[in-house]
């Protein structure tokens, strides 16, 4: 462990740090640990409480609960992912009546919470709520696919739109063929990242009654008692943890190698950028 | 139209307290944001290691989720709030503490490292490293995405309307359904507010993030 910011420790150093190490450590157990002992005060360790997990039909109702999860956050990054890009080209289109209006647009669209969206489509349309989750998230994430694609193409050297334009192709063929290829690529990091922000909020689902992971949760506790609440939920929070920490894992791999072969114009996306598209 | 302007006080109220939820959030999540990102880069390893586990969780959990945990699953552990808001504020503040963490330390690492070295070869300590020549400086790059994250923030609030607190979201589902035949009335000027706070942060994150490309 080498950095700039401290010294390589010496002996002393080593010896302090050892001992905060274990005084924070043990702080950290002893956190725990209470929180452990006043969860078992509870009675949440009781085997009866997590023997519901032998049950298949609590098994199915989770899936089931995962699958609408992961239907609504599928089908809303398929259609949303071609939308920003329709959306991007019409952001940096050279007509200003086409540029504006969509700028304005898209400027409404990110500055409102997505569960207001939902909310509007599923009352305002009358729609079902599968569509209504499903239709505000391709909204919203449609708007934020198109202002990363922006910033990859505007962070692209400018000679590549010179070059494309004369070779004599049109306006609209260098920005299909040379730009949107490499600022798809150079962005994939943040692009993937999104995909993360996309599966979160299908959680917000649970506020307008689509039966999501977080309904199945509540139903179940309304169903099985109080008494099981902490345990199912335990489950469907890992559950929701793990697959996106895979996810987030893949951004940073795609980063990884896109950085490695670097002739093809780089993943280096900024990584504040990055970090920033995610909440 | 009449029902915005008729519903006004209640717009104005929701509006007051989602203001209310994002300022404390947003002093709370900053506060424990920077401490995050400087356990992140200490080197004591037991401060990191919790850094980085608690940045990673909270980072890859749904604010639904955690939502539901502060308002609904801790009260049934016996840990019980006054009002709602504080359950709100907890989930929110907690939330949001892990995106600047994250912020905040890939502004750490954005500084140069020839100024750190500096630093360190004219005598300061850890301590003084960060607080005179790095934050300082991160803490300048990390402004525009602080605000977008501040955006996120007041969108995020509208989580706690489903939560018992009634805010602007809050106050928008309640009016629409009291008012059945208005819905999209209601709700465009649910939007209105929500616009009032979100745009004009977002204009000032691109003023300051052309002030500070200068500068650097």
């Amino acid at each position: 462990m080498s950095s700039v910011l401290y010294d390589v420790p010496g002996p002393k150093a080593r010896r302090i740090s050892l001992i905060g190490s274990v005084v924070g450590g043990l702080a950290i157990l002893g956190l725990l640990a209470w929180i452990i002992f006043t969860l078992g005060q509870q009675g949440i360790f009781e085997g009866r409480r997590w023997q519901i997990f032998t049950r298949a039909d609590v098994w199915r109702l989770l899936g089931n609960g995962l699958g609408a999860t992961l239907s609504a956050a599928g089908l809303a990054a398929v259609i949303a992912f071609p939308l920003g890009l329709l959306l991007c080209l019409l952001r940096i289109s050279d007509l200003k009546a086409i540029r504006i209006p969509t700028r304005v647009v898209l400027e409404f669209l990110r500055g409102m919470p997505v569960v207001l969206m939902m909310l509007f489509i599923l009352l305002g349309f009358g729609t079902s709520q599968f569509i209504a989750v499903v239709a505000g998230l391709v909204v919203y994430n449609a708007a934020v696919f198109a202002e990363i694609i922006r910033a990859g193409i505007q962070s692209l050297p400018k000679g590549q739109r010179e070059a494309g334009l004369a070779i004599g192709l049109t306006s609209f063929k260098s920005r299909m063929l040379i730009e949107l290829p490499q600022a798809v690529r150079r962005m994939m990091p943040s692009l993937v990242a999104q995909l993360v922000v996309l599966l979160k909020d299908t959680s917000l689902g649970y506020i307008v009654a689509y039966g999501e992971l977080l309904r199945a949760v509540q139903l179940m506790a309304d169903v099985l008692g109080p008494a099981f609440l902490f345990p199912v939920f335990f489950v469907a929070a890992a559950m929701y943890i793990a697959i996106n920490i895979a996810i987030s894992r893949l951004a940073v791999w795609i980063e990884r190698r896109g950085s490695k072969k670097a002739a093809g114009g780089t993943a280096k996306a900024d990584p504040v950028a990055v970090e920033a598209a995610a909440p | 139209m009449d029902v915005i302007i008729e519903s006004l006080p209640l717009y104005w109220e929701g509006f007051l307290r989602t203001l209310f939820l994002s300022a404390v959030s947003g002093v709370i999540a900053l506060v424990l944001g920077t401490l995050l990102a400087a356990a992140r880069v200490s080197p004591v390893a037991a401060l990191r290691g919790f850094s980085t586990v608690y940045v990673e969780i909270l980072r890859n959990t749904p604010l639904t989720i955690a939502f539901f945990f502060a308002a609904i699953v801790l009260p049934r552990l016996g840990v019980q709030f006054a009002q709602f808001e504080v359950a709100a504020i907890i989930a929110l503040s907690s939330y949001t503490a892990a995106f600047i963490a994250e912020a905040v330390r890939s502004g750490v690492n954005s500084v140069p490292v020839g100024q750190a070295e500096a630093a360190r070869s004219i005598g300061m300590n850890f301590g003084q490293v960060l607080n005179l020549i790095i934050l300082p400086q991160a803490l300048r790059t990390v402004i525009p995405p602080l605000i977008n994250i501040l955006i996120a923030l007041v969108k995020n609030s509208s989580v706690a309307g489903a939560f018992f607190v009634l805010e602007l979201f809050g106050y928008g589902r309640q009016l629409a359904n009291a008012n059945g035949d208005q819905v999209i009335t209601v709700l465009l000027g649910t939007a209105f507010f929500y616009l009032l706070l979100t745009v004009p942060l977002g204009i000032l994150a691109s003023t300051v993030e052309r002030k500070v490309a200068i500068a650097r």
